[in-house]
């Protein structure tokens, strides 16, 4: 068990705070995409009208 | 390929103000701000949301860009102080997560602006994303002294999107403006060069004060701020803009040579402190800011 013995011990909380700070980011990102991809649609419907 | 790291991969999910960082935010405001410009000096309306995701497009365009030179100069990056602290030399991110963010941001920003505007727009934007990356970054940065000369075109690409999303189609003063970059690119890094010539002689990068020499470096910058100066002038005398603009590039660009002269001129010895080339760095960035702004502002309010 030396080669254990070397490695960082896995901060599992770390982990955990990380991957839901990127989720949210995500999440965060997606409904604002969404958002933007309808406004584009209905600006060029209107500019098409 | 991109260059190796030494050190260890990062067992933890990437943080994303380490992904934000990986898209240089800075070079990004400058970027963003021409091509806003440059849509904004074009000639008819255009619909405020399509003009957001084109400038969306063209930011998210230039951060990918920057994301991918990160990812491949990462063992360049580590070697210099200016950039060591980075995501990936410092081992914050890991290199594939990079690559992967990095192409996947270039494919969206292309495809938000095939969407949001026209074809035109999104194949430049294309090119200009492939031209930092493959001719600029894998080709001329490590080969030739003349790379950000050559390089200095990916920069100027934005003002010429923003004013092709807005009208489908290219005119003189857009690509006038793309020469001003093109040209101002230059004594903006040259300057730089001059000051972080150690780091870039470590890193092994064939910067001009490196290669050529400091008189040589010196004696360019004056060169190419003339010739900029005439092309950021030029618009006015060739009918495509007024005198607001006019007067504003006879100004700024009179002190841009002056500063010019003040590098261009002098001889350096150990220890100095470089003020000259630090003032004539920190005022390229504003003479572009204020000199695009004037071209908007002539196009709205002429006098």
């Amino acid at each position: 068990m030396t080669q254990e013995s070397n490695q960082e011990p896995f901060d599992e909380a770390e982990y955990r705070r990380r991957q839901r700070s990127r989720a949210n980011m995500m999440a965060w990102m997606l409904g604002a995409l969404a958002i933007l991809f309808f406004l584009i649609t209905i600006a060029k419907m209107q500019i098409f009208q | 390929m991109a260059q190796s790291l030494t050190h260890a991969e990062p067992a933890l999910p990437a943080d994303w103000r380490d992904l934000f960082a990986l898209t240089k935010p800075r070079v990004m405001s400058l970027v963003v701000f021409t091509a806003l410009c440059g849509l904004l000096a074009a000639p008819g309306d255009v619909h405020p949301i399509l003009a957001f995701s084109s400038i969306l497009a063209i930011a998210l365009g230039a951060g990918a860009s920057g994301a991918l030179n990160q990812w491949y100069e990462a063992g360049i990056d580590s070697k210099m102080k200016r950039t060591a602290g980075r995501p990936l030399p410092a081992g914050r991110l890991d290199p594939q997560t990079a690559l992967q963010f990095g192409v996947g941001l270039a494919a969206f920003s292309v495809f938000l602006m095939l969407f949001a505007s026209n074809w035109q727009a999104a194949l430049l934007l294309a090119a200009s994303i492939l031209f930092y990356v493959f001719i600029y970054t894998m080709w001329l940065k490590p080969r030739t002294p003349q790379n950000i000369v050559i390089g200095g075109a990916a920069g100027a690409f934005p003002p010429l999107i923003g004013w092709v999303a807005a009208t489908g189609s290219l005119a003189p003063l857009p690509v006038l403006l793309f020469l001003l970059i093109f040209l101002w690119t230059p004594p903006h890094f040259w300057a730089l060069a001059l000051f972080v010539k150690s780091d870039y002689a470590a890193a092994g990068i064939p910067m001009m004060p490196v290669v050529a020499g400091e008189k040589s470096t010196r004696r360019q910058i004056l060169f190419y701020a003339v010739i900029m100066a005439a092309s950021a002038i030029a618009p006015w005398p060739l009918g495509y803009t007024g005198a607001l603009y006019g007067w504003t590039a006879i100004i700024l660009s009179a002190l841009f040579v002056m500063l010019s002269i003040q590098v261009g001129t002098r001889t350096t010895g150990e220890g100095d402190l470089m003020r000259p080339e630090k003032r004539l760095f920190a005022y390229s960035i504003a003479y572009l800011f204020i000199l695009f702004g004037a071209v908007v502002a002539d196009h709205w309010w002429p006098l």
